[in-house]
């Protein structure tokens, strides 16, 4: 099985520096299925034009396939309505739409933001913009040792001044997985409006937002197997109704006079201009293929993957994990006594083993670890255990250099 | 071990990066500069004390990876007794060392034993590391020629 997963994967197949390639960067973001890449090939090969406003053969087609990924999406998340998917540029591009289109208009002065301290600098900086814009006040909600969400303090951060929490569904740097129900519900009760960051979530574990009960859902397609330049924000859809449009220009409008304007409906009102058409498409044949894989098989294999790799990283005593929760995905960060992570990326590197080096977007976590930077391993179902010894001996030899 | 590996964490480098000289603040420094990379986070303080045009005593502080604080440590003993312009002249050949992998025939270099850098050029993703220092210490000596710069 796992073979026949990899063959689907035509980069796992090359060589770095003559060696093969161990990739384990998933974090960052993941390699491409052949599904993938050909859908890409055959839109452009086959039916490129533009959507939404053709009367000609190939805009049918190309708006058929660009709204047939919206109902994909729409039960790939488990969203009420198909104007509940909004397609967007990624995460980033989503939390700053809900940052600036929501909260611009409700927030006060004296009136909090809450986050927390795990978060990508995506899910920190937007908020701290709007915080700046409207007296709002942003607040950190603390993590533990182990790289958990300390909830013993929920109740000092999380009260009724609270009107967002933006929160991580998986951290990109411990590998955290947070009770995002059980979250939800606590802000609901106090009036709160709940952003799920989940960018590291989606292609991990099965999403549904009616179950979440959050009120926006973000993710971005290229950590999902499809392609860049994509991603979803998902919002129920009386709340989006509420919010003006982000952005305006073509697709986004009804009728437009030098008087007034008419904004289109959902999800239309939030996707102005040309969308990226192409990789929508993409995107769709990525949810085909993990829908198809099923997230038993991948659970079961980045469990096994995640298990093997913190054993055996937990054998070299000069290395230390940094995010040990209980509830985790397929990352391992860890640093090395006395060696910088760069110079761990380097050497890994060199032995075909791509790995993550640095901050990953998260310094005021690192400075939380009062750790520079470092090491992230990150799996997808189609790494081996044999690609997890690749990466200990890696390690062994960035040992033996700097003993 | 590749031969560009072994290249670049040469023993000197290594030793140099563990045991970093002149890992200090000089007290009564003349010139100060400071150096960032935001990319990876390397942090570099560097102390000049400069005798009329003579440097007489260099020193760094700050955090980094192997090659960066090998090359401050590195850097701070081969100034120690040069004139600025001579500094100068170290910092463009250092430049085109790590960058483009050329070194000046031995007779003309004023290398000296910073001739170990070489190996970074085959490493495009740690030039920043390598040259972190010499830039800092150019913006020390701009500084210090140029006061009234508030931007």
């Amino acid at each position: 099985m796992l073979n026949r997963v990899r063959a689907d994967f035509p980069i796992l197949s090359e060589k770095v520096y003559g060696k093969k390639l161990v990739y384990l960067d998933n974090a960052a973001t993941t390699q491409k299925p052949k599904s993938v890449i050909e859908a890409l090939n055959h839109y452009y090969s086959a039916t490129n034009s533009n959507i939404h406003r053709g009367v000609h053969f190939l805009s049918q087609k190309a708006t058929e396939q660009y709204e047939a990924t919206r109902d994909q999406i729409q039960k790939f998340m488990g969203a009420q309505s198909r104007k509940e998917i909004i397609f967007t540029k990624g995460t980033t591009d989503s939390i700053n739409l809900v940052a600036q289109s929501y909260g611009r208009n409700i927030l006060k002065t004296g009136d909090e933001i809450l986050i927390s301290e795990m978060e990508h600098h995506s899910n920190i900086v937007p908020w701290q913009i709007l915080a700046e814009q409207t007296g709002a006040k942003l607040r950190v909600l603390p993590i533990t040792d182990q790289g958990e969400l300390d909830l013993t303090k929920i109740h000092d951060y999380l009260t009724t001044k609270t009107k967002i929490l933006s929160i991580v569904h998986i951290s990109n740097s411990l590998g955290t997985i947070n009770p995002i129900k059980e979250l939800t519900q606590m802000a609901h009760k106090v009036g709160a409006v709940v952003l799920v960051d989940g960018a590291q979530a989606i292609q991990h574990v099965p999403v549904n937002v009616k179950d979440l009960d959050c009120d926006f859902y973000v993710f971005s397609g290229h950590k999902l197997y499809g392609p860049t330049g994509i991603g979803v924000l998902y919002g129920k859809e009386k709340i989006l109704n509420s919010m003006p449009p982000y952005q305006g220009g073509g697709d986004m409008i009804k009728y437009v006079t030098w008087e007034k304007t008419t904004y289109n409906d959902l999800p239309y009102k939030f996707e102005a201009g040309t969308p990226p058409i192409a990789q929508v498409i993409g995107l769709g044949a990525a949810i085909k293929y993990i829908t198809d894989l099923g997230f038993d098989f991948i659970q079961k294999q980045e469990h096994l993957l995640l298990e093997k790799a913190t054993e055996a990283l937990k054998k070299i005593p000069q290395l230390r994990l940094i995010g040990t929760a209980e509830k985790k995905s397929s990352v391992v960060a860890f640093i090395l006594e006395g060696i910088h992570p760069h110079d761990i990326g380097t050497i890994l590197d060199q032995e075909g083993v791509a790995v993550r080096a640095g901050h990953h977007c998260t310094q005021p976590l690192m400075d939380r670890f009062k750790v520079p930077a470092t090491v992230r391993a990150s799996f997808s179902f189609y790494n081996t255990v044999e690609e997890i010894e690749s990466l200990v001996s890696g390690i062994k030899k960035t040992l033996e250099i700097f003993k | 071990m590749s031969n560009d590996l072994r290249a670049l964490y040469q023993e000197v480098i290594v030793d140099h990066s563990k045991r970093p000289r002149n890992f200090k603040k000089i007290t009564d420094a003349n010139m100060h500069g400071e150096g960032f990379n935001p990319l990876c986070g390397d942090r570099l303080n560097l102390y000049l004390k400069v005798d009329g045009d003579k440097i007489v005593d260099a020193s760094f502080e700050g955090q980094g990876c192997a090659i960066s604080t090998a090359s401050a440590s590195m850097m701070t003993e081969s100034l120690k007794g040069k004139t600025l312009k001579e500094a100068e002249i170290v910092f463009q050949e250092f430049h085109k060392l790590v960058t483009e992998g050329v070194s000046p025939d031995e007779e003309h270099s004023h290398l000296g034993k910073l001739a170990v850098f070489a190996g970074v050029s085959e490493f495009p993703a740690r030039v920043k590391c390598a040259s972190l220092p010499w830039h800092t210490l150019r913006a020390a000596i701009d500084e210090e020629a140029n006061p009234a710069k508030t931007e």
